[in-house]
């Protein structure tokens, strides 16, 4: 077997474990070995890279090698292992946009190591690619980890005349590349790259901080195609393969992120400049949206959490959907969820009605726990599931001077980590009013009545 | 220049179309606990850059092309080791029972990038 054959049998294990880890960190249970297959596959790529004629040749090259990726293990390790959980999403994004960057690089590197005259023109439309995409998502990368980290604001910005100029660059970028292919010039070529640095930058700038995982997503995928374009530009299928994997699986995340948000991805890359704002203050709910989940989602954050909350209230009574609360709380509590019941003294059309109903399905006392018991725990419950209840847990009782209810005690479900409400439509309670608690960001919705969306969370629950 | 049996230009599209479909396809059904995970798993994937940047670096010539090919190798590592290693401890989060899950979270597991850390 020749040396390149053996190359190439080497990348495709490479490449089989990348697609394994794909799958695997797509599924609760098989993610963590996933990513592990995946950091297997990367180990076994590096390693072989090493016995390559073309990177040990030059001693002095292969040292300098050496030393470059000392320094950014060592600067990786400290980085992702101290930063805090909440402060994940701007890792990834600096991560992100450092691959991006090397991406560019190599870009550029080839076409300054090559006499620009004999470079084919798909040559330089790769080169050309690569050193776009991978520069928009350094600087795109960067900006977001700035608005993360809050070095910079958070906050959407915008000036006037925004579209123009970021279609005035985009133009300009345009015919630099029709430039650079025909006269294959690097002065012209780093102007692209810088412009194209200047793009990823302004793109990023008008959309909001609560938005930015969606981008990085977007971003990450960017990235993918930029290894993929650098890929062709070394005649490397390893490199095509991956970014690509990367690139399309990337693409289809970002539009799943941004469906759990409520939200289409345009508006979450150009909302900015329209008019709809979700921050919106009035009570009024036109425009603004609702996130509603699936099942399985919301069964597998269920199974994963610490401490779960069954909030009843009279769509449960409705339902007759005590019995299956019931199982739910089994199931949970089987994984080792702790569960309890958060009981309004109100819930349901009479005051113990919550009570009566949970009794006749036995569940133990001691999960029973009253108002001013649960709101003790609720900030330390990871999530709050609302059964049916609307208005005793409306947070408009606590803030909101001129509403009907303002004044009466109810469960602070709203100091959950994350809020589920299962629900038949977005109606108001039984006192007429609009819930703001629907609409935070912390709420997911799953409509349907209560016994239905019970059992269908039992079922995906046990198959987490 | 890497892959020394490589096909020619058509060749390499096609591999590029199949890996498309193959990374639309193997990521079915995401829960949304799953999205930052993923998103930055794959990150750690698209570090296979790194490769590249070797072989860029390997062959280079002279201070300017040294530099760039440098400092390519150091942020593709970064990406690679911080985003295998941030991944992981994001799935840290999944497999730790509640007593002590909190003290797992902070305790700097032996697991590492390279995947000779301990299996879940």
């Amino acid at each position: 077997m020749s040396r390149g054959t053996a190359t190439d049998l080497v990348y495709l294990v490479a490449i089989i474990g990348f697609i394994l880890a794909l799958k695997g960190l797509s599924s609760p249970r098989h993610a963590r070995i996933g990513n592990l297959v995946g950091a297997l596959g990367m180990l076994i790529a590096v390693g072989w890279t090493f016995s390559l004629p073309q990177v040990y040749s030059q001693s002095r090259n292969l040292v300098l090698m050496v030393i470059a990726i000392v320094i950014g293990a060592a600067l990786a390790v400290p980085a992702a292992r101290l930063v805090k959980m909440t402060a994940m999403p701007q890792m990834v994004a600096i991560f992100n946009g450092v691959g991006g960057g090397a991406a560019a690089l190599v870009s550029v590197t080839e076409f300054i190591s090559i006499p620009g005259r004999t470079l084919a023109i798909y040559k330089i439309c790769e080169i050309l690619f690569g050193v776009l995409v991978g520069a928009v998502s350094f600087a795109g990368s960067a900006l977001a980890f700035a608005k993360l980290q809050e070095l910079m604001t958070g906050r959407p910005i915008t000036y006037p005349g925004q579209q123009l100029i970021n279609a005035g660059i985009g133009l300009a970028i345009v015919a630099l590349v029709i430039v650079t292919i025909v006269t294959a010039s690097t002065p012209v070529l780093v102007v692209v790259l810088i412009l194209s640095l200047v793009l990823g930058a302004i793109f990023v700038l008008p959309i909001g901080g609560a938005d930015t995982p969606v981008l990085i997503s977007l971003l990450n995928a960017f990235t993918g195609l930029a290894v993929a374009a650098s890929g062709f530009t070394l005649n490397s299928t390893l490199l095509i393969v991956a970014g690509t994997l990367v690139g399309a699986s990337g693409t289809l995340l970002t539009r799943m992120m941004s469906q759990a948000m409520g939200r289409s991805l345009p508006n979450i890359l150009f909302s900015a400049f329209g008019s709809v704002i979700t921050a919106g203050e009035g009570p009024g709910t036109e425009g603004r949206s609702v996130r509603a989940g699936t099942a399985e989602d919301i069964g597998v954050l269920l199974a994963y959490a610490r401490k779960v909350a069954i909030v009843p209230g009279y769509g449960l009574a409705v339902a007759q959907a005590q019995h299956t609360a019931r199982e739910l709380a089994d199931a949970l509590a089987a994984r080792g969820v702790e569960v309890y019941y958060a009981i309004h003294p109100v819930a349901g059309r009479m005051p113990g009605h919550m009570n009566v109903l949970l009794a006749e399905a036995n569940v133990p006392y001691d999960q029973l726990e009253e108002m001013d018991e649960a709101n003790t725990e609720m900030s330390t419950t990871d999530v709050a599931l609302v059964v049916g209840a609307n208005d005793t847990v409306n947070p408009a009782a606590k803030n909101t001077p001129g509403s009907p209810i303002y004044g009466m005690p109810i469960i602070n479900a709203d100091e959950a980590d994350n809020i589920i409400f299962l629900k038949r439509s977005m109606r108001p309670g039984f006192a007429g009013i609009d819930n703001e608690l629907l609409y935070d960001a912390k709420t997911t919705m799953l409509f349907g009545d209560a016994k239905d969306s019970l059992s269908k969370l039992v079922a995906a629950v046990k198959a987490a | 220049m890497i892959a020394t049996t490589g096909p020619g230009i058509m060749g390499f599209i096609t591999v590029f179309v199949l890996a498309a479909f193959v990374g639309y396809e193997v990521i079915s059904k995401v829960p949304s606990v799953l999205h930052t995970p993923l998103m930055s798993g794959s990150n750690a994937i698209h570090g296979i850059i790194l490769v590249g940047t070797m072989v860029v670096l390997g062959e280079a010539h002279g201070a300017a092309q040294l530099t760039l090919g440098f400092l390519a190798v150091m942020l593709a590592t970064l990406n690679v080791v911080g985003g295998f290693v941030v991944t992981d401890r994001m799935l840290e989060m999944f497999r730790a029972k509640p007593a002590d899950r909190k003290a797992a979270a902070r305790a700097d597991g032996t697991a590492d990038t390279g995947g000779e850390g301990k299996a879940p």
